[in-house]
């Protein structure tokens, strides 16, 4: 596990990180001494209850929350330099899609916003469509696509401007089991194709241990990290994988870690 | 079609009888009155035709004002100032301009609400109060503090009417949809760098459309009313506005109605028209059909 953290730079660094939100009765400590080293290329989901800050702290990353301690850089940058050099994509959980925007529309926003060319736009609308496999749907208006199509747009969305890190607030939350385990297996796969840092806040264990390298386990009150584990399993992963022993052990061992996290209840 | 017209048409021939029914009650006692000045007496059977066909009836029946509204606009050349293409026309080109002046007077008092937090504390109370107070009150201070101020023409103090009564639906749902966009939208395009002005031009004012035409459509019947009470204080002489009072001061009920029905067809035609626009802007925004 060693040589690959010194192969891969860290790309996001967090040491000592707390965020206090104020409150109508009193002070929520949403984000406790958070230390956390993501390397570049890692897959890392964050799993735990609601109210562990797992999303608070895929916001922070992003600058859209801003710690009140601790250090947190983003390709050695603060955050808001970090958002400012384009260093991110962050894709919620709706798809958000415009409805007034045809797919190629939506997908052409950053691009429109950051001032790329026409030429450049469209050719980068044709690239990313093609990468979630939605050639031929530029034209359609989002209420024409199902909801994991939509979903795979605003992926799409996220990858236009060529961000190297890839933010994901349980992106396939709302999907139902089969379109979530497709969608999985397509997310592996452009992972291994551009070579994205991704950050992936999910409530569901089957799917951290499936796509991740790295899983940060998250307990509530205060929002903390309770156990982070390197994943064994190979960079390339058909379905069936979820099988193996390997897969089983890692799983009881994420589940053993948001019971401990439970025990102050 | 045939399903949506029957229950129409089935209120309209109910309004209709209605109609006869009170012109009948309404115009008796004038032939009663008539025939006791002569010494006849007149049964029921006599009363009611010349309940129908009176010159200066106290209700006229619906088919002398559809003959009188017919000759009004067929039957009289479009320059004559008998003509109620003439008035109409008067009417709605006031109509254009309040509503063209009250569109942007709404659209940028809600702009600034949106964007500025003290407009909303400072202008929206007055806001709603200006709607409390009676437009006809309030005409007849427009038309003289305009000739006040030295401006002869007619046409603006109308479109002053028109736009105080036209600003307000607009302002109303501009401010309700320019903030339409939730935070989950406000936030992805903050994860694009995106400023106030990307924000407003990319998701703000396209999300706004929707509660934009439902406004117009009450917008536009409103400029339509503030222009002929603009057209209503003496001395007007154009217009459908004009044309009712006319009717009214020299005991013309003929005029009145005929004006009043013209001005209810200019309704309906200016709301189909927003109806049409609000379809083009649906096709074009991927409303689904």
């Amino acid at each position: 596990m060693k040589d690959t953290t010194e192969r891969f730079p860290a790309v996001i660094e967090a040491k000592g990180l707390n965020l206090t939100f104020q409150t109508g009765d009193g002070s929520v400590h949403a984000l406790k001494d958070v230390d956390l080293t993501i390397n570049k290329g890692d897959f890392v989901s964050f799993i735990g209850p609601s109210g562990c800050g797992k999303t608070t702290f895929l916001r922070c990353i992003a600058a859209l929350e801003h710690p009140t301690g601790g250090t947190l850089t983003v390709n050695g940058m603060t955050p808001d330099e970090a958002r400012m050099r384009r260093a991110y994509g962050y894709v919620f959980q709706a798809a958000g899609l415009y409805p007034w925007r045809t797919i190629a529309g939506n997908v052409q926003l950053p691009l429109e916003i950051m001032g790329f060319t026409k030429a450049e736009r469209e050719d980068r609308v044709r690239k990313v469509l093609e990468l979630v496999e939605l050639s031929g749907f530029g034209g359609k208006f989002p209420w024409q696509l199902s909801g994991g199509m939509q979903q795979r747009a605003s992926i799409a969305r996220a990858l236009a401007f060529d961000a190297d890190i890839l933010l994901m607030d349980e992106p396939f939350g709302a999907l139902d089991e089969i379109v979530r385990d497709r969608l999985n297996e397509e997310l592996l796969k452009l992972w291994a194709r551009t070579q994205k840092t991704i950050g992936f806040v999910t409530h569901s264990i089957p799917e951290a241990v499936y796509l991740s390298t790295k899983i940060v386990v998250m307990s509530p009150r205060p929002g903390r990290i309770t156990d982070v584990i390197e994943s064994p399993l190979p960079r390339e992963r058909p379905l069936d994988i979820r099988d193996s022993r390997e897969f089983i052990e890692i799983a009881h061992r994420v589940r053993e870690g948001l019971r401990a996290g439970h025990i102050d209840d | 079609m045939t399903n949506r017209a029957l229950p129409v048409l089935t209120v309209l021939a109910v309004l209709i009888a209605l109609w006869y029914a009170a012109t009948v009650w309404m115009n008796a006692t004038w032939v009663f009155d008539q025939a006791a000045r002569a010494g006849q007496s007149v049964t029921w059977a006599e009363v009611v035709p010349q309940t129908m066909a009176q010159d200066r009836p106290l209700l006229p029946p619906p088919h002398q004002v559809a003959s009188e509204l017919w000759k009004g606009i067929a039957g009289k050349k479009v320059t004559s100032k008998r003509s109620l293409v003439y008035h109409g026309y008067v009417t709605f080109r006031g109509t254009m301009m309040g509503l063209t002046l009250g569109i942007v007077l709404g659209i940028a008092l809600a702009i600034s609400i949106v964007r500025f937090r003290v407009m909303e504390m400072s202008v929206m109370p007055w806001a709603i109060i200006s709607q409390t107070i009676p437009i006809v009150a309030l005409a007849p201070m427009i038309l003289t503090l305009s000739n006040q101020m030295g401006i002869d023409s007619r046409e603006v103090p109308k479109a002053i009417i028109s736009a105080y009564l036209s600003f307000f639906p607009v302002l109303v749902s501009m401010v309700k949809g320019l903030r339409s966009p939730d935070q989950m939208q406000l936030d992805l395009l903050k994860t694009y760098g995106a400023g106030e002005g990307a924000t407003f031009w990319k998701l703000r004012l396209p999300a706004s459309m929707p509660y934009f035409f439902a406004s117009l459509k009450v917008a536009v019947a409103a400029a339509l009313i503030g222009t002929i009470v603009g057209e209503l204080p003496t001395g007007a002489i154009e217009g459908l506005g004009a044309r009712m009072l006319i009717g009214s001061q020299f005991g013309e009920p003929l005029i009145m109605w005929s004006a009043l029905f013209a001005a209810a067809l200019l309704a309906g035609g200016l709301i189909v028209i927003v109806g049409g626009i609000e379809r083009l802007a649906n096709t074009r925004m991927g409303v689904r059909p």
